[in-house]
């Protein structure tokens, strides 16, 4: 699904991503830990095509296409998602209005019909209410007085709108309650499909009790420096990153 | 030596002085209202066409811009109102329609005699012709602003237009304002008054094909005590199109007034405000929108006279700018040494959508009374690429990205429009703009 290969990129000159490799396979959840300022945010930008990033050697596929070829919207209309881990506010553009334009610009560039109102208003409503995200709220401007957990419930609400092959969470789990915490996790469990991968970035192993992960990656300095399997989360958790800082050095 | 420097005339200057020589004796009104022209048209001629030199003008050199004078419409041909009706807007509005076509009365366009029960709706020339001559008049405005002095000079059609006391007019007049045939000159001039208690909407519409026209239209609104109106105007011209208007409103005691308006036309515009608070608790709110492409040119010049104590002014000016286009806005607010209690506030904000777009803006204060809240802002800024990235990681094509920004942009002031239809309708020319964005 998604193959990355000895990636480079920086930003202002300043080298963030330094020989990173990533192999996702259709299904699979995979879970991205590590400091602070490691570059995790970064690679899920580099991803979706943020342009204030240069990417200086590697590659990016997503099922065999050329991610760094396209531009952000011609990467989401092909499957990739990202959940940003500082959504935007939008005031003046309605959360409705908002997910109904992206919606059907992804079915467009898909060649699909664009849906009819009625249905799409079924169809949000049905997933808003799962993540307890209320009609009052997808009123309001986008983002535009969300507390900062609903904004990352509204996050993954546009992930279960858009159906995407890929799914790219930075950091979802940070600032949300207990409830919240449960009530994203199980949205994002039941996206879970065979020809549905993730990637999720995270700091905390609690996430990964809900969000059970195929492959746990740590990353340090711009690179993947160790692979397992979920126990590898709960050892991360006891010891912290003091091993990998020194050996990336 | 202290010798006057008499300007050399340009083209546009003594067209307009032969014209004035040719069509005087043909305008209406009697003796007084010859008189009241003559001073107009000779408080023009002595300073002639405002140039950058002229400080309310600086950012908007008439002198420079109006070429040459195009001549008046004499009579209005059959061929060039049947050409109009495609270009009307706010068709499908339930209103009281008067049409106006190359500045001249279409009577087969308008309801003259359809006007909702407590409103008297008098063609101009019938107004003059009784000796109505406060027509000519315009207290709160500068009688030698050029562009008021040229209306005044020649304006022929137009109306008088008055709320008796307590009466709400629940529908909108509509007086439509449209250029169509060979390139030429057009003078409008509404005089509305809204009785005490009563409340009008009032909602005036500019639009035309893409000759090269120079309108001037001027509307003066009296609000009596507790009064209460809403001022409409879609400026949208045909993109050869010199617009220069004139808004200028009395507000008595406790009387309130919002406007909006959208400018989506012109080759130039130039919008002026003048707002007068005559009585205390008078409320105004007076939000712009506008959008210009190519190498268009949009002015608001707001002058807002604070002369009664408790009164409110907002002003909000939105603008988005492509290609080669300059906005300019101009916002004054007086407040005079009896108008304590004065709440005052002003923005303005420009949108731009290329690197060889330009908006200007000066505010400006001028508070004789101590006990005020006053304050004014601009800003000027691009699309936020944060924004923009957001929008497309969601699968948005760059161009529907930022066509949503900048109608969430412009949004706060179209929403301000309380009448659906309307609303509507402007909110539908925003986007054919965003389309086109010409
Ligand atoms: N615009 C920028 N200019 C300069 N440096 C930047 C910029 N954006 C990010 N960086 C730097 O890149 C490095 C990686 O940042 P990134 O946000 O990818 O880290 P992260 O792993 O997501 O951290 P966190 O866990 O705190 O979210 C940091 O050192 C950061 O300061
Ligand atoms: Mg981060």
């Amino acid at each position: 699904m998604l193959s990355i290969k000895n990636l480079h990129a920086s930003i202002e000159d300043k080298q963030i991503l330094r020989g990173l490799d990533l192999e996702v396979k259709a299904g699979e959840v995979h879970a991205i830990m590590g400091p602070n300022g490691s570059g995790k945010s970064t690679l899920s930008y580099v991803l979706a095509g943020k342009d204030d990033y240069e990417v200086t050697e590697g590659s990016a596929t997503l099922d065999g296409q050329d991610l760094f070829a396209m531009e952000p919207d011609e990467r989401a209309a092909a499957g990739l998602f990202l959940a940003f881990q500082y959504p935007l506010e939008i005031p003046g553009v309605a959360t409705m209005t908002f997910l109904k334009t992206a919606l059907n610009a992804q079915r467009r560039a898909r060649g699909e019909a664009e849906l009819p109102t009625p249905q799409f208003m079924k169809l949000v409503r049905e997933k808003a209410d799962s993540l307890s995200i209320s009609t009052e709220m997808l009123k309001r401007g986008l983002n535009v007085g969300f507390s900062g957990g609903e904004k990352k419930r509204n996050e993954v609400l546009q992930m279960a709108l858009l159906e995407p092959k890929l799914c790219v969470l930075d950091e979802t789990d940070s600032g949300l309650d207990i409830d919240a915490l449960r009530i994203v996790s199980q949205g994002v469990n039941a996206l879970r499909a065979q020809n549905r991968s993730f990637v999720v970035i995270t700091h905390y192993q609690r996430l990964l009790d809900h969000i059970v992960p195929d492959v746990v990656h740590v990353m340090a300095k711009g690179r993947i420096v160790r692979t397992g399997g979920a126990e590898l989360a709960h050892e991360l958790e006891a010891r912290g990153y003091a091993d990998y800082l020194e050996e990336a050095a | 030596m202290n010798a006057e420097v008499r300007p050399i005339r340009t083209a546009a200057e003594s067209g307009l002085i032969e014209a004035f020589e040719a069509a005087r004796a043909a305008l209406p009104g009697g003796e007084t209202a010859a008189r009241l022209r003559e001073d107009a048209f000779r408080a023009f001629a002595a300073k002639g066409l405002p140039n950058r030199r002229v400080e309310e003008w600086k950012y908007t050199d008439l002198r420079a811009i109006m070429r040459e004078a195009r001549p008046l419409v004499v009579t209005l041909s059959e061929a060039d109102v049947a050409a109009s009706r495609d270009l009307l807007p706010f068709g499908d509005v339930d209103a009281v329609r008067i049409v106006f076509v190359n500045g001249r009365l279409a009577p087969s366009l308008s309801q003259l005699n359809d006007a909702p029960e407590g409103i008297r709706i008098v063609l101009l020339a019938d107004a003059l012709a009784a000796d109505a001559q406060h027509a000519l008049l315009l207290e709160g405005a500068p009688a030698d602003n050029a562009a008021i002095a040229l209306n005044t000079a020649f304006a022929s059609d137009g109306l008088m237009i008055s709320v008796d006391e307590g009466v709400s007019v629940v529908k909108p007049i509509h007086v439509a304002n449209v250029q169509t045939g060979g390139a030429h000159a057009a003078y409008g001039r509404v005089l509305v008054s809204v009785g005490k208690g009563a409340s009008l909407t009032l909602v005036e519409s500019h639009s035309g094909d893409p000759a090269g026209h120079q309108t001037n239209t001027l509307i003066g609104l009296d609000l009596a005590d507790d009064a209460k109106a809403t001022h409409l105007k879609l400026q949208d011209e045909g993109l050869g199109t010199l617009h220069l208007a004139t808004f200028a409103a009395r507000l008595a005691a406790r009387s309130a007034l919002t406007s909006v308006s959208l400018s989506s036309g012109a080759a130039a515009a130039r919008q002026q405000v003048f707002l007068a608070f005559k009585g205390e608790k008078a409320t105004a709110d007076i939000n712009g929108a506008g959008f210009a492409g190519g190498r268009r040119h949009l002015d608001s010049t707001l002058v807002i006279h604070h002369e009664a104590p408790g009164c409110a002014s907002r002003e909000l000016f939105k603008t988005a700018l492509d290609g080669e286009a300059r906005s300019v806005f101009q916002g004054k607010i007086v407040v005079q040494p009896v108008a304590q209690k004065t709440d005052g506030k002003m923005m303005a904000k420009a949108l731009l959508l290329s690197n060889d777009a330009e908006a200007d803006a000066k505010p400006e204060l001028e508070i004789f009374a101590d006990d005020v809240v006053c304050g004014h802002g601009a800003t000027v800024g691009a699309i936020d690429d944060e924004l923009l990235f957001y929008l497309m990681s969601r699968g948005l094509p760059k161009a529907e990205a930022e066509a949503l920004l900048v109608q969430a942009f412009v949004g706060e002031v179209l929403e301000s429009v309380e009448h659906d239809q309307l609303r509507d309708a402007l909110s539908a020319r925003a986007e054919r703009w965003l389309r086109e964005r010409d």
